[in-house]
């Protein structure tokens, strides 16, 4: 029988937690699974790789790693799957070269399709493989455990906060390397996160936890604009959009963007004009007003229509916003107080303004 | 020199230390990971020979391998020589004597083993008994190492139990601790210092290089 994606369903019960999730996202691209601390994104990604055992069924295309009703629990060993562990887990007693071909070795010569060379140079660890992991920064140890993975070359990869435990410099150091991934490889990635910036640079589908049940799930940029998603995450709520690189006012050092919603003005980045970027607008910085005002230092201000409303926490609200054309929208987020939007007195379907005080360049 | 009952000691002593990690690695791997509820009366178990006289444990042990005991009568079923008095009773003795010197250590080594690590193994396709002796038994070497020289270096030692169990049969039973017993008993003092500074040698020097190579090891070889 052909299965296509990855289809999921997960049953475990613990004394102070219980996970319940059923799911099928792609089987390419990453896939962010996204939520709070103790939302069960951990218990998740080791019940698919076999770590964990619960009640259910997973299958990857057309393996079958596990399905209760036929009885089949493939043992983790047995899985095609790259694990990257929030705290690395280097073995300490091999190098960081016997780390990365620890895996590689017990892979059949004939499966070995992620070249092993290949995989070091784009992870820039060709100087450090006579090295032990004990010697190697926090970002060196985790850049190790994503090669050791790859080279087993795995049919899904599943990373566990690959960032969490590194600080901001490491963080920032590391990123491209993920990006790369993404581009040169073609294994879907299950991506755990909660942090939502990383979440909006790199995943393509996102899958949202809360205490143990799936909330939703489905493509990032649809997602994004979810303000049943949104609700929970208002401090952080955002939105993302796809631009190309319009013009640049070379006086001011500004650049133009343009996306389906009509133009952004950012500080100037000097990149080739048509260039697609990714644009991260934050709820916080947008706000709304019923008139274009004239005399703001706001450069950036954009037509729009109150698509919907929503409560996010007792003096908030957060506002859903259509731009552009209005039978294709690009949907904006605004967080404001409801008193504002009580004196606006917003509603579905009014035309007003929103006014973006930042605008951030993710890619 | 007491040549013999030299060599028989350290025979004895060697085989012992390699019956234990045999038989003390896998008892230990399964007390460090069981959540089995009467996990702790096995533990005492292994623990009991740290705390019996050594005359009480050799009591038991010459019942059990008496001709009629329970497992001399199996023994001698099977077509085995006499157990008591008998080299190959020393040696059951004395697995069961040093038993706590090599489970103990090693239990401990096994306990404190980096779950993520064998997690990762596993995940790098190394099936159990691969990620035992690829990542547990080198991450746990220290451990091995001190439960090797401690079961080797406590049989040296052992008096009690040979006592009971073997007696004092020269090139079968008579290993140095009789002997010095022996030789002090008919004033052969000059003997006795002489086998007493070589023990004393042997012992200092084999606990020296355990402790040298764990620190060694500590701080990453």
């Amino acid at each position: 029988m052909a299965r296509d994606g990855i289809l999921g369903r997960f049953d475990l019960a613990r004394a102070a937690f219980a996970l319940r999730a059923e799911f099928s996202v792609p089987d390419r691209g990453i896939t962010a699974v996204f939520g709070p601390s103790g939302s069960g994104k951990t218990t998740l990604l080791r019940c698919i790789a076999g770590l964990e055992r619960a009640a259910g069924a997973f299958s990857l295309d057309d393996e079958i790693w596990q399905d209760d009703a036929t009885g089949v629990f493939v043992a983790p060993h047995c899985r095609a799957i790259g694990y990257v562990f929030q705290e690395a887990n280097l073995f300490p007693h091999l190098s960081v070269r016997g780390n990365i071909e620890y895996g590689w070795r017990r892979v059949p010569p004939g499966g070995r399709h992620v070249p092993l060379d290949r995989t070091i140079e784009l992870l820039g660890l060709g100087g450090l493989l006579s090295r032990f992991p004990e010697r190697l920064s926090g970002g060196e140890r985790q850049r190790v455990a994503i090669a050791r993975a790859l080279v087993t070359s795995p049919r899904l990869l599943l990373m566990d906060e690959p960032l969490s435990a590194l600080d901001r410099e490491a963080k920032t150091g590391l990123m491209p390397y993920l990006e790369s991934l993404h581009e040169t490889l073609a294994i879907p990635v299950l991506y755990v996160s909660h942090a939502l910036d990383e979440v909006t640079r790199l995943a393509d589908h996102l899958l949202v936890l809360r205490e143990g049940k799936i909330q939703i799930h489905g493509p990032l940029a649809d997602m994004l604009v979810n303000l049943q998603f949104s609700i929970a995450e208002a401090d952080e709520a955002s939105v993302i959009v796809d631009a190309v690189v319009a013009e640049h006012e070379d006086r001011y050092e500004l650049t133009v963007l343009e996306f389906g919603g009509g133009r952004l003005t950012v500080a100037q980045r000097l990149y080739p004009l048509g260039r697609r970027v990714r644009v991260n607008i934050h709820a916080r910085d947008v706000s709304i007003a019923l008139s274009r005002s004239a005399d703001t230092s706001i450069l950036n201000i954009l037509p729009a229509r109150v698509a919907q409303i929503a409560d996010a926490g007792p003096a908030q609200w957060l506002v859903r916003l259509d731009t552009g054309d209005l039978r294709a929208p690009t949907s904006l987020l605004a967080r404001i107080t409801r008193r504002s939007g009580e004196a606006l007195s917003l509603r579905p379907g009014l035309a007003v303004y929103a006014q973006i005080k930042s605008v951030a360049l993710v890619g | 020199m007491e040549w013999p009952a030299l060599w028989l000691t350290l025979r004895l002593a060697g085989i012992t230390a390699l019956l234990l990690l045999l038989f003390g690695t896998p008892l230990a791997w399964w007390l460090a990971r069981t959540r089995f509820r009467f996990k702790s009366v096995v533990e005492t178990m292994v623990a009991l020979p740290l705390v019996l006289p050594p005359t009480v444990l050799g009591f038991y042990l010459l019942l059990l391998l008496a001709p009629d005991g329970a497992i001399g009568r199996l023994w001698q079923h099977l077509g085995g020589d006499p157990l008591v008095f008998s080299f190959k009773g020393l040696v059951i003795g004395s697995v069961v004597y040093s038993l706590p010197f090599a489970v103990q250590p090693l239990q401990a080594a096994f306990a404190t083993l980096s779950r993520g690590c064998m997690e990762a193994a596993a995940t790098l396709r190394a099936a159990p008994l691969d990620r035992f002796l690829s990542v547990a038994v080198p991450l746990a070497r220290p451990g091995f190492l001190t439960a090797a020289v401690l079961g080797f270096a406590h049989t040296l030692g052992e008096f009690g139990v040979v006592l009971m169990i073997g007696g004092n049969i020269p090139g079968r039973t008579r290993v140095i601790s009789i002997a010095v017993y022996d030789q002090v008993e008919t004033l052969q003092y000059r003997q006795a210092h002489l086998l007493s500074t070589a023990v004393l040698m042997l012992s200092f020097v084999l606990l020296f290089t355990v402790y040298t190579l764990n620190r060694r090891h500590r701080r990453g070889a």
